[in-house]
């Protein structure tokens, strides 16, 4: 059910945020055990990004994006069919620690009490700094894969550079979409494969990952694409905009020409709300980035707040709509809708799920150039700052990410660190040889997005009851 | 370049810099403007150097156009409509 704005809900027993596998899987789950549920989503319609316009996506999109896409419609119709209210185009910008959500509509902003939250914001890329990657026409492999989603448009010539499986992915929807990319330049280093050796029990229990993955890199190579290796020191080439990439591969120099590079270098938890709700974050040295600390059912470590799905660690849509699931089901059961049992298949689906991404992290882990980019690299895009002027910062005695930013405004652009967050702490904890988590991450503060001052003066908040 | 696949949806048109733009119903600004060949869509706040699209998600606010007057609006996070003026925001815009 959509709700008109007059009868916005003021309270929920549930709140989930996202409208990804994790939120549909959730509502769904929860709806159906007798929780009231509100799903707030960013989005126009139910999806997130991995299923992003599911609903009503065409037969020539189906086709090229293929059955791990078309997945998305089931859950997208239960959470339709459920009693979960769901209410899309909401943005939310601030959470109190008792569950208070401000969320905004069209303009104007509302608030809404949750007894529990569950955030299932999902993933974001890591950042990928090269030389040039602010110009227009570089962008991320992901958003290629939007605009094939979200309007059925492919670039033409475009260079797919960087690591994981993203890459051939995209690749091969591109090839399929009668528009081949003009390379993919895999930054991978060398001897990875041997690294992520140990790791092959769990790929071979993952096999049909493995073998989805071999398929998508015939299809690629079968096409023609050139395939570069072990690609070092990318730089987007270009004055005003992008016109291709030159990198150094095998001991040659090579210039692609192109005005679309798309990098990626793996996706990452979207750390926004639950770093805005105070919980406590451990680094992953195997995922290389900071996850949320949570109990086997995503409870953090704030009262009531549990986070499921990419935002918790990343493990893709599949585990997505299962942590979603047991996350809901904990919470109904805490509230007494169902007797508590033991989720034996949820848990055995999700670690049969998980097999392969011990191997998959490894192998494809970023290169040190993109985790430590050059000096000259800028790191922040909102405020342009560049990894030397970060280093520049920690001599000066800024030695972590707050005061960093407090000397160069890194992290106090619109992104809010969304982009730059991670190469940032990166840089600080390796020039002062510190761990992650002693160096620590960006303090995030509401609003989560730009509100206008009007909307903000317009805000009419929920009344206290009296005491 | 980039080319459409498939044409959803209903046409839709509205104006870029002036210029007339095609696109489809259930397109984002920012896809729209990609299909139409449009990479430049704003003047970066610090240097002024040009930017684009590059996350297509809402993540990285760096698609952020003016439209109908408003500024500051993530382009991959809004639909097209009918008769929508967007212009691209130079530096650091607060509203007309």
């Amino acid at each position: 059910m959509i709700r008109k704005h007059e009868s916005l809900p003021k309270s929920s027993d549930l709140v989930i945020i996202g409208g990804g596998p994790t939120g549909m899987a959730a509502a769904v789950a929860a709806a159906k055990s007798g929780l009231q549920i509100v799903l707030l989503d960013e989005g126009e319609a139910p999806g997130g990004q991995i299923y992003r316009d599911v609903e009503r996506s065409t037969p020539t999109r189906q086709k090229i994006l293929g059955s791990d896409y078309t997945a998305g419609e089931e859950l997208a119709a239960q959470l339709r069919a459920s009693d979960a209210c769901y209410i899309p185009k909401s943005t939310v910008w601030n959470i109190s620690s008792d569950r208070l959500i401000d969320y905004s509509i069209g303009g104007s902003s509302y608030q809404l009490q949750a007894n529990f939250v569950l955030v299932a914001t999902g993933a974001v890329e890591r950042p990928s700094p090269i030389v040039g990657w602010t110009k227009p026409g570089v962008t991320n492999a992901g958003a290629l894969q939007i605009l094939l989603k979200s309007a059925g448009i492919v670039e033409e010539s475009a260079i797919l550079a960087g690591s994981g499986p993203l890459l051939w992915l995209v690749g091969s929807q591109m090839v399929a979409a009668g528009s081949p990319p003009v390379a993919i330049v895999e930054t991978t280093p060398g001897g990875r494969i041997q690294s992520a050796l140990p790791h092959i029990a769990g790929a071979l229990r993952g096999y049909r990952y493995l073998r989805k993955g071999f398929s998508l890199i015939r299809k690629v190579r079968s096409a023609g694409v050139p395939v570069y290796s072990a690609a070092s020191n990318l730089r987007v080439m270009g004055d005003k905009e992008a016109t291709g990439l030159q990198f150094s591969s095998k001991g040659k120099v090579h210039k692609l020409s192109s005005r679309n590079v798309a990098l990626h270098q793996g996706v990452v938890p979207n750390p926004q709300i639950t770093r805005l709700l105070g919980c406590e974050h451990r680094w992953d040295e195997m995922q290389r980035c900071f996850r949320p600390v949570t109990n086997e059912r995503g409870l953090t470590s704030v009262e009531n707040v549990y986070v499921a799905g990419d935002g918790a660690g990343v493990l893709g849509a599949v585990s997505a709509a299962l942590q979603g699931r047991l996350a809901a089901l904990d919470i109904a059961a805490k509230l007494g809708k169902i007797r508590p049992e033991r989720p034996n298949r949820l848990e055995a689906g999700l670690k049969k799920d998980g097999a392969i991404r011990p191997f998959l992290e490894t192998l494809y882990a970023p290169a040190p150039e993109f985790i430590l980019p050059a000096d000259d690299i800028t790191v922040c895009r909102c405020e342009e700052i560049t990894a030397g002027a970060v280093r520049s910062a920690v001599q000066l005695g800024a030695l972590g990410p707050n005061q960093v930013k407090s000397y160069l405004r890194s992290g106090m652009g619109p992104c809010q660190g969304r982009v730059c967050g991670l190469v940032v702490s990166a840089i600080i904890a390796g020039h002062r040889d510190v761990s992650m988590d002693e160096c620590g991450y960006f303090r995030i503060r509401p609003p989560l997005k730009p509100l206008s001052l009007e909307e903000l003066a317009g805000f009419e908040p929920l009344e206290k009851p009296e005491p | 370049m980039a080319t459409r696949i498939d044409e959803a949806g209903e046409g839709v048109s509205f104006t870029f810099e002036g210029h007339r733009i095609e696109a489809r119903s259930g397109d984002t600004v920012a896809s729209a403007l990609a299909a139409a060949g449009q990479r430049h869509l704003r003047d970066s706040v610090v240097s002024g150097e040009p930017r684009g699209h590059f996350c297509m998600m809402g993540t990285c606010f760096d698609c952020l156009l003016v439209i109908d007057g408003k500024p500051n609006v993530q382009a991959c996070r809004t639909n097209v409509r009918n008769g929508m003026k967007v212009r691209r925001q130079k530096g650091l815009e607060s509203g007309e």
